[in-house]
């Protein structure tokens, strides 16, 4: 029995979700999914809690019976393989390492069950390769959360499975430890190759290590894409408030080109890069990231052909690499600028000043929307 | 950089007094102390006369008082005869109450901790009621019961063994659901997860875990069994168990040979306990 | 096995079609499991109770045999000649309860909150006696209790005995044979019950609450009945019910320690079904008001208390 045909493995395993649905009673958790996951990208699942992301793993991982749709690795349909049948892994949310075993048997345990008499070998290089070799034969308590967290990696790795797995894995780490480990299951997953489907609900964790991106809301994608196209160019209120910071300005369009979209807002004339912009009629909403922006001091000093609004400093704080205000427009709209610490004089509250920014920076947003989706959400999930 | 919004000082609160640690909380202290003492001799103080009196010579039948030291009942524990086969008797049927019921309680807290069910709340309600009713409620009913369908001759080993279990099931059922509710459900998850089919994930996994409740409960199910004097004294028949050997024996005369064994049950666990710690400690200090 | 066993081959819907909801299979397992304990109780609890309400009003004796008579009087007879016994019943059930809550609850907050690295050690000591028969035990009681023993000498000395025995405590000089011997030997038998649930309600909180309230403005006997006592309800709840339920069906106290008139339920229906020949409709109309007492009794005490996850 080899290793490789037991578990019915087969090369250029894409996953492919097709109308995969999870209902609880009346609640729809995921609402007829279709996502193609290609093999060996690393992929995040992002979204708040209760948006359907775990459920989804759960369904991939065998541990949830879908509702209605399929689940295919590869050409191969997996809908009702039971977990224990299915080459994928999973690497839980608090780790759930076998408390009665020690470390050894708990990476050892997956190829045991399939049968492997040797373990030895695997199980030792597996452990050199999360850098742990040495606490074999510790039991998961006396370890670390760090450590806790690099077994259960080596535990789910060492089965080589089609697809890896990861529910919320960093969730339970400290800042610091988290941004190490992230940096590492990037290096791992390069070295190994293999498919990571990583679900978390962490915007910069998911953008600090996935490949493709894909922002659950509801049970649903709102938007896919890499890291840096969702940032720069999010299709809906929710992408742009949930994936980092946005200022959102309602505004309604005046003139529309193939080029350029001048829009109305605040009693000014402002501008957007056509291509940028998701509606170019009636009502918009018109985005810009607050790194983006920048204060002047008098509208003297705004370069021409930029975006100006006028208004007062309400709030500065100073956060070391830069300094971050909040900037009240006449209409009690506040507008979040991050400047650079470039050694520019802090405003303090109350002054007078505009807030301008590259109208290339900007990008255009369906105005029907509710523009305050998923900005709640992200301090929520962060807590 | 300076506070940019001023924040409004909060009303000024009446002054705090300052108190030393007032001598009334040393005597709290002190107090607590003391009544804990005296609250342990009290819970202890019958182990130690039982001790003692496991070398006394008797000299009258109804004599509960010191008389002289001997050793008579610890050379000759199974003296008397009746004695060492009833406890022979509530020994067997201890064994076999402990294994049906810690068996059928078992089951039933995997059923309710891992199992999605109607009818949840009427089976809890039947899981507690043999905890709430008196167990002299139990014993009568039970015995009319026998009386009613196989008749009163019939009474004698299996009914006590039926008795015990069904007492010691809701026991069972309690202990090894707390242990089972405490286990993390991810850890059988993860099992699947690595390719153990549900027998595997059951026997390496949830048994090895769940383990010591089941300990926890046989142990509890063959104490309550083997100490059980109201509810067997109502389905023995003519058979004789240890308690209700000791209960006739206030009315006869009550031999030193039963503080002999009231003091090896004590030793025993007291043993049992001890070299249990110790284990535990020297496979702790042993990483 | 083959790959092909495992995983079935088949081609992916045709985009657009609707997903059709999959029917969650229907499983036994639990009944499978349950069967055969629950059957157990069915058979030997709720049976021989819903035998006993239809004995209670057969007439007959053993001899005759028994007749299912809708004989109601039984239920006066299992009442008016027992007043004393179900009064005894409740006085002693109760006493027992308030004093062993009243002695368990500071040895329980003793070794939860002051017992270091002597918990296990001292909850261990709570624990072992009731590893020697309980008979056995109480039964020591009598020589503890002994006329020419210390105690009583003590409590002579002190000229307790006297006021007690005006209470109707004690009988005369002595202390055997009296309901005080019978209170004793019950919260003797059941405080360990009253501690175990205490202490694990007590271990639970968590001591830096209690610095919390000293910070802020409470002192020690505040910081008791602010926080530690409604944190601990349910240990509360759980130890009176725990000592309440054996208490009021308990007669070995009564029988080992009392005297005659200490009469207790337990004890005349045990007379009435072990010693008389046509006592059994008697005995069976006393447990069954025994029972729909106790948990009417549990029950009210329970809704009062507001807790309903006992188990």
């Amino acid at each position: 029995m080899g290793s490789t045909d037991v578990l019915g493995r087969t090369e250029g395993g894409d996953l492919r979700l097709v109308g995969l649905t999870k209902r609880f009673g009346a609640f729809t958790a995921v609402d007829n999914l279709d996502l193609t996951i290609p093999q060996g990208s690393f992929f995040a699942l992002l979204g708040a809690s209760g948006c359907g992301k775990t459920t989804t793993l759960r369904m991939v991982s065998g541990l949830e019976d879908p509702t209605a749709g399929q689940i295919f690795l590869g050409d191969q349909d997996v809908t009702d393989a039971k977990p224990y049948r299915r080459p994928v892994n999973t690497v839980f949310q608090n780790y759930a390492l076998f408390p009665h075993l020690d470390i050894f048997e708990n990476v050892a345990f997956g190829l045991r069950r399939r049968g492997f008499k040797s373990v030895k070998p695997q199980v030792e290089a597996m452990l050199e390769l999360v850098e742990l070799g040495h606490l074999a034969k510790r039991k998961p308590t006396q370890l670390s959360g760090g450590q806790q967290q690099r077994i259960a990696l080596a535990r789910a790795l060492i089965n080589e499975p089609q697809v890896l797995l990861l529910d919320e894995p960093l969730g339970a780490l400290d800042l610091k430890l988290r941004r190490q480990m992230q940096i590492e299951l990037k290096r791992i997953q390069t070295e190994v190759g293999l498919t990571f489907v990583h679900v978390t609900h962490d915007q910069e964790e998911a953008m600090t290590m996935a490949d493709t991106i894909a922002v659950m809301n509801h049970g649903r994608i709102e938007q896919l894409g890499s890291p840096a196209e969702l940032y720069e160019n999010p299709a809906t209120t929710f992408v742009a408030n949930f994936l980092g910071q946005s200022n959102l300005i309602p505004g309604t369009v005046e003139t529309s080109t193939d080029d350029v979209v001048t829009v109305s807002a605040h009693g000014r004339k402002l501008t957007l890069d056509a291509k940028r912009c998701r509606s170019v009629s009636g009502k918009v909403i018109l985005g810009v990231r607050p790194e983006k922006v920048q204060l002047a001091v008098s509208e003297a000093d705004v370069p021409s052909g930029f975006n100006a609004l006028g208004g007062t400093v309400s709030d500065a704080s100073f956060i070391g690499v830069s300094t971050q205000y909040l900037v009240k427009l006449p209409s009690g709209q506040e507008i979040s600028v991050f400047e650079q610490n470039t050694g520019r004089a802090i405003q303090r509250p109350g002054t007078e000043v505009f807030v301008y920014w590259d109208p290339s920076q900007g990008f255009g947003l369906d105005g029907s929307q509710d523009i305050g989706a998923g900005a709640a959400l992200d301090e929520e999930g962060a807590a | 950089m300076a506070t940019q919004t001023a924040v409004p000082a909060p009303i000024a609160p009446a002054p705090l007094k300052i108190r030393r640690r007032s001598p009334l909380a040393w005597i709290g202290d002190h107090v607590l102390l003391a009544a804990t003492v005296v609250i342990f001799i009290f819970m202890l103080l019958p182990n130690a006369v039982i001790l003692v009196m496991s070398f006394n010579q008797p000299i009258g039948k109804y004599d509960y008082t010191w008389n002289q030291f001997s050793t008579e009942a610890w050379a000759h524990p199974c003296a008397n005869q009746a004695l060492c086969s009833s406890m022979g008797l509530s020994l067997e049927i201890g064994l076999i109450a402990t294994v049906v019921s810690t068996a059928l309680g078992t089951m039933i807290a995997f059923a309710m901790v891992r199992h999605r069910f109607k009818a949840r709340s009427g089976i809890n309600a039947l899981l507690f009621l043999p905890m709430a009713a008196p167990e002299v409620v139990m014993g009568a009913t039970l015995t009319a019961l026998f009386f009613n369908t196989i008749g009163p001759g019939s009474l004698g080993f299996w009914t006590i063994t039926i008795a015990h279990v069904m007492f010691c099931l809701s026991y069972v059922v309690v202990t090894v659901k707390s242990r089972l509710a405490g286990m993390d459900p991810t850890l059988e998850r993860a099992a699947q997860d690595l390719y153990a089919t549900p027998t595997q994930t059951f026997m390496k996994v949830t048994l090895p875990l769940v383990a010591p409740g089941i300990a926890a409960a046989a142990l509890l199910a063959f104490a309550l069994s083997i100490d059980d004097y109201i509810i067997t004294a109502f389905t023995a028949g003519q058979r004789t168990t240890f308690p209700m050997y000791i209960f006739g024996s206030v009315q006869r005369s009550y031999p030193a040979q039963i503080n002999v064994i009231g003091s090896i049950m004590l030793i025993g666990t007291m043993a049992i306990i001890a070299v249990s710690t110790i284990l535990g400690r020297m496979r702790a200090t042993r990483r | 096995m083959s790959s092909t066993a495992l995983l079935d081959k088949s081609d992916p819907p045709a985009a657009g079609a609707p997903p059709e909801d999959r029917k969650p299979r229907r499983n036994f397992t639990p009944w499978v499991l349950l069967l055969p304990g629950l059957l157990w109780l069915i058979l030997f609890f709720l049976v021989p109770i819903l035998t006993s309400v239809s004995a209670s009003v057969q007439t007959g004796n053993f001899d005759d045999g028994f007749k299912l008579t809708w004989h109601w009087a039984n239920y006066v007879d299992a009442v008016k000649p027992y007043w004393r016994q179900y009064l005894h019943s409740g006085i002693f059930s109760v006493a027992t309860t308030v004093l062993c809550l009243a002695l368990g609850y500071p040895v329980a907050y003793f070794i939860a909150f002051k017992g270091g690295k002597w918990k296990s050690l001292l909850m261990a000591l709570v624990i072992v006696p009731s590893f020697t028969s309980f008979l056995i035990r109480t039964i020591a009681w009598k020589t503890i209790l002994a006329d020419n023993g210390f105690v009583v000498r003590i409590l002579n000395d002190l000229y307790i005995l006297k006021i007690t025995s005006k209470l109707g405590i004690t009988v005369g000089t002595h202390v055997l044979a009296s309901p005080g011997a019978v209170v004793c030997g019950m919260v003797y038998n059941f405080l360990p019950f009253m501690i175990l649930p205490l202490y694990t309600s007590l271990e639970k909180i968590d001591p830096r609450l209690l610095e919390a309230g000293n910070d802020l403005y409470c002192g020690t006997f505040q910081t008791w009945r602010r926080i530690t006592l409604p944190l601990s309800m349910p240990g509360v709840i759980g130890g009176t019910l725990l000592t309440f339920i054996p208490a009021i069906g308990d007669y070995i106290n009564a029988q080992l320690l009392g005297n005659a008139n200490t009469g207790v339920v337990g004890q005349s229906i045990e007379n009435l079904f072990l010693r008389k020949t046509d006592g059994y409709p008697v005995g069976s109309a006393m447990s069954v008001i025994m029972m729909v007492g106790t948990l009417v009794l549990v029950m009210m005490y329970i809704r009062k208390a507001g807790t309903e996850d006992l188990i």
